[in-house]
């Protein structure tokens, strides 16, 4: 792909805007904003509970948030209100995928169905919504063909094309995660969300999913992940953004935040008066 | 006004025994997260070990008093359908646990048609009609009530009572609980996990023979498919209530009483069923949880 | 195991010998009431009881023995077995299939085809509505059904408890559209099938949002309502007396099976006066529609609309995640499964030329389910073996006519029918909770199509 990577740098794909959530009693997001530039890994932090699971279900339409905006922008300039639209629209439509963190796949499906079940709407559409499929036209010959090449250009990818033909519940941990990132990358999106992709990935696993994102990125998708272990969000991320108690405190480059004492006091879990101890120094100019 | 307390009286009374029946499904669900569709069955069993016992006992004793002839054919029913229930959770249902979510259903169903049919067989097709065991009647105004509708909605709320004491207050009700909850957990915990489901079941048989007594003595017959609709009523009693939740099984086998007599008097006896399923349709559709069970939380 | 062989072996028979006689306790307590007294009306009408005690040790004896049996053989029988395979590591898996493995879907169409004439071979014109029918028309009724109830349970993962409301929606448009239109088989058989499609959306519509168990209940609730309202709308429907004189489907409208039409069938042909033409044709005719099944059912599962029902069964989640509408694919398996059931429906009407409520009654959507799941969800191969044995199991009990010499000339065999189908569902499950074929087969591949294990599938949530 030619893509003007270094114009598009700059361009915003996804603005969020004052994103509240309220669950009963509880305020999960308090009125939290932040950008994420095409052609970035925007990473989203933060200790257990802070809330960023909620923001990605919020952008995911799993979620209705209880106040805010969330922009998608695409590259032919198209906008969408992501808390506009169904949840089945976010993908089909404005071309935001995403994997879980539980990791979510067919598990009795075949490795080559699942990535061809992601690829439903455009078949869909060659099939004549069924109609002209069932009569055994060629168009949908030839776009089902077209689907397994896109399959098999993403199990090449994701280094599964040995286990094309396996039930996807009988791969090992990480192998699932790639397919699970495969399988959203069939879908066709302009942003992947991805929520904690390195969880309870071994060394070696990690290395290969690093290389996948990279690959992703370079292929002209924004990806927007999740993450806990702090190594793989310093290694791979151009942004990252840290949310505590649903709110932001921190947001820029690794080296940034790697560095912001307020990060350091919610990850190193000190007393609140330490905190306002760190921030005192901080406005001291100590640190 | 003195036409729907009347009808208020009689649903109370159908829908006590509603409710007992409903308990057992409500319970298994809770406990096993399995429909339990050989329940309906398990209370025509318990109608029919009544209607033996009865036959036996007036037989060889022909002026047993009533309530004593009622306690013994109470106990015995109950003793039978536990231990029918007991063996049906063990050979049937218990090989089948923690696997595939629908062969306990298939095999529920095929284990309520296998009950039916057996009672069909041993005992003949015909209905079975006995005499009036309870006749007393008392007028208050234009309203009547008899002596059958008042022993029907009494051991009904003794049960309860007695039920509900046993599910809060005692270690066997908590390691019942903690069985639903999380059943690893729970073993891990020391509960005997095997046991605490056959209890279940057991104590969910033992309120469907009540159920069947009762029956059998408002009616005065039994047929082999008595199972079937009293039991179909009694799980949608289960499920408006909120399937997993004891009150609830209660209140809606109450509400099923109440609708179905109430609408057999103001309207078409004909369509007193399609109005229960109908609202057991609509109940769920808006409220899927039914009206006391807990919200299902959608994890992503 | 320091134990030698024999104290082992004599402490097995001690063990079974024990738990025969807890199995004898048991069954005596199960019986006693409902075996050992048989209640029965006298001349008075007054219901009375009399023992049955010799009836009662007979079951008694056969729970004993049995447990004998099982605890003492064949349970060591088969955990050895279990422990050499352990030992033996893989086990071995046979690559090469036999002739008759390969083409086992080609010889079994050509049975099927050859079967009416066989029969008429064999038993003679007359002779042969027994076989054509009670076996072959019944038994097909059920795969049609039992595969049309599999795209929504087996493929979406949607627990239907009500399908026998689809069945009786198409009898009913088929019995009324042709006595009030006069319409022919041949219009009524695609409308009734629209009908019953129609059916399958509205009463789908309202229940997308319940999942699991809940949409099984509501799904007898509706089949139930279906019912009851077919009983209870007499000016329609006539309720439970049904209704009688239903037109026979024609030849494609060139010849009729009508006695008294001039284009009678027979007439045509110079045949002999006999209804087994009718049936034979009935019989191409169903077996017909269960191939159309069989057809749009693998094409489908080919198809994005057909992997997205699978998919939904598998995590309903995560296909929302990647853009499916789950709204229309569920619609879409409703509507479909629905439809079959009405193709159904419209050729039982034809068939019996007369429909009753008696007909669509919640224990036929539990046999249809039950074949679906005793079949193996999702397998077309399955559910149909399952069908023949199920159905054809208990039609055999008719002819048993030889077991009256065994038990005297009371005996009715068909009265164990039921019974014997409960505890067939009952011990099929137990040993086989996958149903007889558990794999299913993938809808695409790259080198290989590898038969994925039941071990792997869900059974969805819906």
């Amino acid at each position: 792909m030619t893509l003007g990577t270094n114009v598009m740098k700059n361009e915003t794909i996804l603005k969020v805007e004052h994103l509240s959530m309220r669950f009963g009693g509880l305020m999960a997001i308090d009125d939290f904003s932040f950008d994420a530039k095409r052609g970035d890994i925007t990473a989203l932090i933060g200790p257990n509970g802070a809330g960023k699971t909620t923001v990605f279900n919020c952008i995911t339409g799993f979620y209705k948030p209880t106040m805010g905006m969330i922009t998608l922008t695409q590259r032919d300039g198209d906008q969408y209100l992501l808390e506009r639209l169904r949840d089945f629209e976010i993908t089909k439509v404005a071309k935001v995928s995403r994997t879980f963190q539980n990791i979510r796949l067919f598990s009795g499906l075949t490795v080559l169905e699942n990535l061809l079940v992601a690829q439903h709407n455009a078949l869909m559409k060659a099939s004549g919504y069924t109609v002209l499929g069932l009569l055994g036209l060629p168009a949908y010959t030839k776009a089902s063909a077209a689907a397994i090449d896109k399959a098999k250009y993403w199990l090449d990818k994701a280094n599964l094309t040995e286990r094309a033909d396996d039930p996807a519940g009988d791969l090992p941990y990480g192998a699932q995660r790639r397919l699970e990132i495969a399988r959203a990358m069939c879908t066709g999106p302009e942003l992947l969300c991805l929520d904690e992709p390195a969880a309870g990935l071994n060394p070696r696993e990690s290395a290969a999913l690093n290389t996948l994102l990279h690959s992703i990125r370079d292929d002209g998708a924004s990806i927007l992940l999740i993450e806990h272990d702090m190594s793989v969000v310093m290694e791979i991320s151009d942004h990252v953004v840290v949310l505590e108690y649903g709110q932001k405190i921190s947001d820029g480059t690794p080296d940034h935040v790697k560095n912001d004492p307020k990060v350091i006091a919610a990850y190193l879990g000190v007393e609140d008066d330490e905190v306002e101890q760190i921030e005192e120094q901080l406005d001291e100019g100590r640190i | 006004m003195e036409y729907f307390v009347q009808q208020l009286i009689n649903g109370l009374t159908l829908g006590s025994i509603y409710g007992l029946i409903a308990i057992g499904y409500t319970m298994v669900y809770g406990i096993i997260g399995m429909i339990n569709f050989a329940h309906g069955d398990i209370f025509m069993l318990g109608a029919f070990a009544a209607l033996i016992v009865f036959l036996i006992l007036t037989s060889f004793f022909a002026g047993i008093p009533v309530a004593l002839a009622l306690l013994v054919m109470l106990i015995i029913a109950m003793l039978m359908t536990s231990l029918w229930n007991w063996t049906i959770e063990r050979v049937a249902y218990r090989p089948l646990r923690g696997s595939f979510r629908l062969a306990p259903l298939i095999t529920a169903i095929g284990m309520s048609i296998v009950l039916s049919n057996f009672i069909q067989v041993t005992q003949g097709p015909r209905n079975k009609p006995i005499p009036s065991l309870v006749t007393d009647v008392y007028h208050f105004g234009n309203i009547t009530i008899s002596l059958k509708q008042i022993i029907i909605i009494a051991v009904t709320a003794v049960l309860l009572t007695i039920f509900w004491y046993v599910v809060n207050k005692t270690p066997l009700g908590r390691a019942q609980r903690a069985t639903e909850q999380d059943r690893k957990m729970a073993a891990l915990l020391g509960v005997d996990v095997d046991r605490t489901i056959s209890i279940t079941f057991i104590m969910g048989a033992a309120l469907a023979a009540v159920a069947g007594t009762m029956y059998l003595m408002y009616y005065g017959v039994a047929t082999f498919n008595d199972g079937f609709i009293p039991g179909v009523k009694a799980f949608t009693a289960a499920v408006l209530g909120g399937i997993g939740s004891l009150p609830g099984a209660v209140l809606g086998g109450l509400l099923i009483g109440l609708i179905e007599s109430l609408w057999s008097a103001y309207f078409t006896i004909a369509y007193k069923d399609v109005a229960t399923f109908a609202l057991l349709a609509f109940v769920l559709i808006f409220k899927p949880t039914g009206i006391l069970g807990r919200p299902e939380v959608e994890k992503v | 195991m320091a134990q030698s062989p024999a104290t082992e072996n004599s402490g097995l028979m001690a063990q079974a010998v024990k738990e025969a006689l807890v199995a004898a306790a048991i069954s005596f307590g199960l019986f006693v009431l409902y075996v050992g007294i048989e209640t029965y009306q006298d001349i008075n009408n007054a219901l009375v009881w009399r023992t049955r005690w010799g009836l009662l040790a007979i079951f008694v004896v056969i729970a004993a023995v049995s447990r004998f049996v099982v605890v003492g053989f064949i349970k060591p029988h088969l955990d050895k077995r279990k422990r050499d395979k352990a030992k033996a590591g893989i086990p071995e898996v046979s690559d090469g299939k036999t002739f008759f493995q390969r083409n086992f879907l080609k010889l079994a169409l050509v049975g099927l085809l050859i079967y009416p004439p066989l029969s008429v071979m064999l038993a003679g014109t007359q002779g042969s509505l027994k076989y054509v029918d009670n076996f072959g028309i019944q038994i097909l009724i059920y795969v049609m059904l039992a595969w049309g109830l599999n795209i929504v349970v087996g493929l979406a993962g949607l627990l239907d408890l009500g399908y026998v409301a689809f069945y009786a929606v198409g009898a009913y448009s088929y019995a009324l559209l042709s006595q009030q239109f006069g319409l022919s088989f041949w219009v009524l058989l695609p409308l009734s099938g629209i009908l019953a499609a129609f059916w399958g959306i509205i009463l789908g519509f309202p229940v997308l949002r319940l999942r699991g168990d809940y949409l099984a209940i509501v799904t007898l609730a509706f089949g139930e309502i279906i019912r009851l309202v077919l009983i209870n709308w007499t000016d329609v429907t006539r309720g439970t007396f049904g209704i009688s004189g239903i037109p026979k489907a024609s030849f494609f409208g060139i010849w009729s099976f009508d006695v008294g039409a001039d284009n009678n069938f027979t007439k045509a042909w110079g045949l002999s006066m006999s209804s087994a033409y009718y049936k034979i044709f009935l019989f191409y005719l169903i077996l017909a529609l269960c191939m159309l099944t069989a057809y749009v059912t693998i094409k489908l599962r080919r198809m994005p609309i057909g992997r997205a029902w699978e998919a939904l069964r598998e995590d309903e989640i995560a296909c929302r995640s990647l853009g499916i509408n789950t709204v229309t694919t569920k619609l879409t398996a409703f509507a479909i499964g629905a439809m079959i059931g009405g193709f159904a429906g419209a050729f039982f009407a034809t068939r019996q030329g007369f429909v009753s409520p008696e007909s669509f009654v919640f224990l036929e959507s539990a046999v249809i389910l039950a074949i679906v799941v005793l079949g193996g969800m999702g397998s077309l191969t399955g559910i149909a073996i399952a069908a023949i044995v199920m159905v054809g199991g208990t039609e055999v009990l008719r002819e048993m006519e030889f077991l009256k010499h065994v038990f005297g000339p009371d005996f009715t065999p068909e009265l164990y029918r039921m019974l014997l189908f409960g505890l067939a569902m009952v011990v099929v499950m137990v040993f086989k909770p996958r149903g007889f074929v558990g794999s299913r087969e993938p809808t695409a591949f790259l080198k290989e199509r590898k038969a994925v294990s039941g071990s792997f599938t869900k059974e969805g949530h819906g």
